[in-house]
């Protein structure tokens, strides 16, 4: 199809766009749809969001209408722009900062009690559509909580965390969520853990750039633990952990050596079994060891290297074979912030050899990064990271969008499917043929 | 308050309680009994951490809760829904084959409760989805995806001739929909549920605007689609006899149809003066739509029930300004004065009063006013000076309007005239006077409020509640592509074979 400069579509009757559901969970699919313009026209279907951090992130593609004049999101193919070929979901994972925003931007959702407003809008033409006023528009919401989940500030016996509550008397499973070396509390995926029906704890164990001076041992992570078991909604033998990057770290290291936590099942994202007594003393401090950092033509910094030595040393991994609950190992194939593949070979492989194989799901995603959010949030393969000392980098996390939008839909998919299998099933995982 | 709570049960029926909150008060019960503050003060506490079961009693204290039993997983699709929309309730994780009520829960605007429920058998996997599966009985039977919202109907004790109505358009309708265990009619307030879920329904989708509108003299509500525009428009009047509502023109914004909804019984005007407008209001309301820059002047429509589709009939036969692309009349009748007011029109009808009459119930029928339907035309308006396509939306079992017999006597002036090919009746057998947007609660019979002597009157307005509702449904959606088909499109409409 010429990419030729495509006179706008006029028309007296104006295109009517529809997009559904307009109020949705950020997992939920939407369909836009494009009625009413001529056949064959040559059209953009664009998204914005403005960030609560105020910038601007867009995605758009370009389509041609049916003999029916009708663009369908989900059905057509897109012709170029920030992905193509049919892709429903593209207006949302392919989003990027507008040309000339700051560098390194990530997308998260701070504050979850309120939606993320999308605005949808359909141009004439391909080329220098933004140039030309939207035909038509909508507005969506994605939310991160749905009506009923209940948000409380958690301060119990030193743990900080927020704490999402499904609606209904319950009892309801539970779910430690622990996220990466970055730092903070971030609430996004505990919320949505809550709309599918757990309690879900996320916790906050380090502030940004504070992770060598922060003074935790493990035994924070059991409190944290005990405390959704002791929720009176909670099935206090039926509480998993989820976590992500050093996080991934703790959820092992909690489900294979601690005395007093027993989790029902563990998830890992970007695989991570190394160990230590305490967060300060843990290996992951040699991050900041500039031996064995590499960076890109870009100057990001690519981590991955600097870990693989860890695999060397029994002392400093998590004894994985201890494991005695059902385990699903998440990670991307390009992550260039962490060994992952190497790592989750190194647990498949102690797995095994303690003959708990049968426990273990290992997804492994080619193409996609170390950060495999829940679906549709927009891919990051480079962002600002504040390390040791609020000094800032910019951490290469590998990927490509296109593969890693789909890890994240796949594993996003599997990790509820897991989690309903064992939290709320019953099931045994059975031996493996 | 921030609370932290722990609670332990065991199979015995001993019950523990331990419980601290940030004033440090410690509690202990023994042997079922509560030796608290106060047990207004534990179900206090109890309501703040579980603000969904508002409804919870003391007596929530003592259910026991089974340890061994699984947890009920309820969800609800669309969580936050439209109006309009359909949704999905699965239950998953119940014992297999196991009896289930799963119950609908409003508290309206006003106060009022309201309650639907289905009494369900989980399947063999112990799964059941009230959109595929069978009710076995409760306020609705049989395979019904929507009857937990149109089967809604008083709770116990509630006042009689209610109507559920959603005045504030800008926030949603919550209804929980919680699962029991067994097939319960009654007493959900004093149990607790297997599992609950929130649902909200909008009348709006985002990015619709609410303008109130009391430029030249008028009192309307307009609802303009997100988006640049220019938008096709829709005026639509109600009936009768109810408040204002702005509903139906939130729901025509949210489909992409600049929507205004005119007050033209009770204005501000005749409240002032309690004097009726005249019908230069109706043709400035016309013009305000007509003219106002978001709105394609050439393509305006008309839509109205009852009173409101009897006002359009006769604008769209007689009124020189008004220039339709449509128009869809729920229950219309054109038996009423050519030419005169608004009042004329009352004036019309309160004189046949004694026509009116009261079935067993003590409900006035009133459909007897206007028949039977003569063949002077003197009396009724001439259909044949129609000049754009007008859908007839007509419930068989009016009981408050001669609509079936309107709409035949309609159809058979416009062959005469030779413009029937503008017209399509969709006729709905069973089916009463108020046809709303689909899924809200039929009503039977209710309160209604005659124009202009204000006087009240439990009034039957027919239908029966299945038909009426699946009619709700086929109706919207019938009249929405009518809409779209005519304020879209260019197709011009041909004569029929």
């Amino acid at each position: 199809m010429s990419q030729a400069a495509a006179p706008p579509v006029l028309c007296d009757t104006p295109p009517v766009l529809c997009v559904a559901p307009s109020r949705a969970l950020v997992d939920e699919k939407i369909a836009v749809l494009v009625e009413n313009l001529p056949p064959g026209s040559l059209v953009t279907v664009r998204s914005l969001h403005h960030s609560d951090d105020q910038d601007d992130w867009e995605a758009y593609a370009h389509y041609v209408s049916d003999h029916r004049g009708v663009v369908s999101v989900s059905e057509d193919m897109s012709f170029g722009g920030t992905y193509s070929g049919v892709e429903p979901m593209g207006l949302l994972w392919s989003l990027r900062p507008v040309p000339g925003s700051r560098t390194g931007l990530r997308l998260r959702k701070k504050n979850v009690c309120t939606p993320l407003l999308f605005h949808i809008s359909v141009h004439g033409g391909h080329e220098g559509f933004r140039e030309r006023p939207p035909l038509a528009s909508a507005l969506i919401e994605r939310w991160y909580v749905a009506p009923g989940v209940q948000r409380i500030d958690v301060r119990e016996r030193g743990v900080r965390g927020t704490l999402f509550l499904p609606p209904g008397p319950g009892p309801f499973p539970g779910v430690l969520d622990m996220w990466g070396g970055g730092g903070g509390l971030h609430e996004y995926r505990a919320a949505l853990l809550a709309c599918h029906g757990y309690v879900a704890l996320a916790l906050e164990y380090f502030k940004p750039g504070e992770l060598k001076s922060t003074d935790l041992e493990y035994s924070y992570f059991e409190t944290a633990f005990n405390l959704i078991q002791e929720h009176p909604r909670v099935m206090a033998d039926r509480v998993g952990i989820l976590g992500l990057s050093l996080g991934s770290s703790l959820a092992l290291s909690l489900a294979a050596e601690s005395k007093t936590v027993q989790p029902r099942a563990c998830i890992c994202i970007g695989s991570n079994h190394c160990s230590g007594r305490s967060l300060s003393g843990s290996p992951m401090v040699l991050i900041t060891n500039p031996e064995g950092m590499r960076v890109d033509e870009n100057n990001h910094h690519i981590w991955r290297d600097m870990a693989l030595s860890i695999l060397e040393d029994e002392s400093k991994l998590v004894d994985v074979g201890k494991i005695s609950c059902p385990l699903m190992v998440v990670n991307g194939a390009d992550d260039q912030n962490w060994p992952s593949t190497e790592m989750a070979d190194d647990i498949t492989r102690r797995m095994r050899a303690a003959g708990k194989e049968h426990l273990l799901t290992r997804l492994e995603y080619p193409d996609a990064g170390h950060l495999i959010e829940p679906p549709f949030s927009p891919h990051f393969r480079a962002t600002n990271f504040m390390v040791q000392g609020r000094q800032k980098v910019i951490l290469l996390w590998g990927g490509q969008t296109k593969p890693h939008s789909d890890a994240q839909e796949d594993s996003w998919r599997k990790i509820l499917s897991f989690l309903q299998q064992h939290l709320y099933g019953n099931q045994c995982p059975k031996a493996k043929l | 308050m921030k609370l932290w709570m722990s609670m332990c049960y065991d199979f015995t029926g001993l019950h523990e309680c331990l419980a601290t909150s940030w004033f440090g008060l410690v509690f202990i019960g023994l042997g079922g009994f509560y030796d608290v503050i106060g047990l207004e003060t534990v179900n206090l506490i109890w309501q703040h951490w579980t603000p969904c079961c508002v409804q919870c009693t003391p007596f929530i204290l003592q259910v026991r809760m089974d340890r061994k039993q699984d947890c009920v997983k309820l969800s609800v699709q669309p969580s936050r829904g439209l109006m309009d929309e359909k949704f999905i309730v699965l239950v998953q994780n119940v014992p297999p084959c196991c009896a289930l009520t799963v119950r609908a829960f409003n508290q309206c605007d006003k106060g009022n409760k309201w309650e639907a429920y289905g009494h369900y058998t989980a399947d063999a996997t112990g799964t059941m989805n009230v959109a595929e599966d069978f009710s076995l009985g409760g306020t609705y039977s049989g395979i019904e995806p929507m009857g937990l919202l149109w089967s809604l109907r008083p709770v116990q004790g509630s006042k009689l001739g209610q109507r559920l109505v959603k005045k504030n358009t800008q926030t949603p309708m919550e209804v929980t929909i919680s699962v029991y265990q067994g097939h319960q009619t009654e007493g959900f307030m004093n149990q607790v549920p297997l599992a609950c879920a929130v649902v909200e329904r909008w009348y709006t989708t985002p990015g619709v605007r609410r303008i109130p509108i009391t430029e030249e003299g008028l009192d309307a509500v307009l609802f303009l689609p997100p988006g640049p525009g220019r938008f096709p428009g829709v005026l639509d009047l109600w009936g009768a006899g109810t408040i204002f509502v702005e509903y139906r023109s939130a729901m025509l914004a949210s489909h992409g149809f600049a929507s205004l909804t005119l007050n033209y019984l009770k204005p501000k005007v005749t409240l002032e003066t309690g004097k009726m407008v005249d019908n230069e209001y109706f043709e400035r309301a016309y013009t305000f739509l007509q003219k106002h820059p978001a709105v394609l002047s050439d393509r305006i429509a008309m839509l109205g029930n009852c009173f409101g589709s009897n006002l359009i009939v006769k604008m769209a036969c007689y009124f020189e300004v008004v220039k339709l692309r449509c128009a869809v009349c729920i229950n219309a009748t054109h038996v009423q004065p050519v030419g005169g007011t608004l009042e004329d029109t009352v004036n019309h009808l309160q004189d046949r009063r004694s026509k009116a009459y009261l079935n067993e119930e003590e409900q006035v029928i009133w459909r007897g006013l206007l028949l039977p339907i003569m063949t002077d035309p003197s009396t009724k308006l001439d259909m044949g000076r129609l000049q754009c396509p007008l859908l007839l939306v007509v419930g068989e079992d009016d009981q408050n309007m001669p609509s079936y017999e309107s709409a035949m006597d309609m159809q058979k002036m416009m062959e005469q005239a030779g413009n029937s090919h503008l017209l399509t009746v969709l006729s709905y057998p069973n089916t009463g006077h108020v046809i709303e947007p689909p899924y809200m609660p039929h009503t039977r019979a209710s309160g209604f409020r005659v124009p202009k002597t204000n006087e009240i009157y439990m009034t039957l307005w027919g239908g029966e509640t299945v038909a009426h509702c699946h009619a709700q449904e086929d109706a919207w959606k019938n009249i929405l592509a009518f809409l779209r088909e005519h304020l879209f499109t260019d197709r011009k409409i041909v004569s029929h074979l």
